[in-house]
């Protein structure tokens, strides 16, 4: 996923540091620094080339291209990028993974009710 | 390690740094027979605990949770080349810091594998980090857990490819080249690591001298595949 265009996401810029809790109900797209935790529910998270997060994550979509260190909850899917490094226990319905992303943690694939878990590479 | 094994990786060490590369990276599969007894054990238990040393593999966790198993991953090659790790040794030889290195990786509550996929990792892993790292493994798995290593033969060469591993059915494995770029070097510049060692039988039997049970399975492409029992 490319960087968004202004309007489609909230946007943390790179030169960007939050400490604490993130919460929001709309789509975020993070190329800055974090560290704490974030909480979107419904909406996605993006971790942009330039991104280095130290949280925990909730949200309905997880996108990786930088760093995340934190566990990872996904209610839909996880998708980690060729650069993505993540460090941290992963749970979700579909994870996609590039080759050359890192992962280090636990993978646990919740089934969706009535459908085979989705795993792509 | 006897002084046999020192001339073999005196020998790969001095080798030419040369390695052919292919511009496209290649896959090959290969039956694996050690494969094959863990998916046996796979297929007649649930809820296992497995440990994958390789590269991050979707195909690897699909295979292993769509069987009901729990997968960590955890690329312990990549990890070992931070070069934050390096530091002299009392005789000034620069070595990997193993106690540093266990201090940021494996670190798992003691007994909680039931397997552990080791892959071609003891031969590309530098060796003042491979003895510890079996050490390590030996504390995180369960008793009658199974660990798969792959060793290369002799006859394999100091430019043998590194591949990681996907699982694409119970005893077939893709192998696919495995390529990073040096500490701190752009991803233009990926390389294949190096082959560091060639184990022979003694020194494998030695290097898991702590578990109870050890079998070797002998292959045409010049690696030993070892089944071990914690």
């Amino acid at each position: 996923m490319d960087a968004p265009q202004t309007g489609e996401f909230a946007h943390i810029g790179k030169s960007v540091v939050i400490k604490g809790e993130l919460s929001g109900s709309e789509d975020l797209y993070v190329d800055g620094n974090v560290e704490g935790s974030i909480e979107l529910r419904n909406h996605s998270l993006t971790v942009g080339p330039n991104g280095n997060v130290k949280a925990s994550v909730s949200a309905k979509a997880v996108v990786v291209q930088g760093k995340l260190d934190g566990a990872v909850i996904a209610s839909e899917r996880v998708d980690l990028r060729k650069s993505a490094i993540v460090n941290g226990d992963v749970t979700t319905q579909r994870i996609a993974i590039e080759e050359g992303a890192f992962l280090k943690g636990k993978v646990d694939i919740q089934k969706e009710a009535g459908k085979a878990t989705g795993i792509a590479s | 390690m006897s002084s046999v094994s020192d001339n073999v990786m005196r020998f790969f060490r001095n080798s030419s740094n040369q390695a052919a590369s292919p511009a496209v990276p290649q896959k090959h599969t290969r039956r694996s027979s050690g494969m094959g007894e863990i998916s046996r054990l796979l297929n007649s238990q649930e809820a296992l605990c497995i440990l994958d040393m390789g590269a991050t593999s979707a195909n690897n966790i699909k295979f292993f949770t769509n069987k009901g198993h729990k997968n960590y991953s955890e690329d312990l090659l990549r990890s070992s080349l931070d070069p934050a790790l390096r530091i002299k040794d009392d005789a000034g030889n620069s070595v990997m810091d193993s106690k540093k290195f266990l201090d940021e990786n494996l670190v798992f509550s003691n007994a909680q594998f039931d397997v552990v996929l080791c892959w071609n990792l003891p031969d590309y892993m530098e060796e003042s980090l491979v003895k510890p790292t079996i050490d390590r493994l030996w504390s995180v798995m369960k008793p009658g857990g199974l660990l798969l290593a792959f060793f290369h033969t002799r006859d394999a060469g100091p430019d043998s490819i590194c591949y990681r591993y996907h699982v694409t059915d119970s005893d077939m494995l893709e192998m696919q080249e495995v390529k990073f770029a040096p500490p701190g070097r752009p991803s233009s510049e990926k390389q294949s690591p190096r082959l560091q060692r060639v184990f022979n039988n003694r020194h494998i039997e030695n290097l898991f001298r702590d578990f109870a049970s050890i079998k070797f399975f002998l292959a045409r492409d010049a690696i030993r595949e070892v089944l071990v029992v914690r």
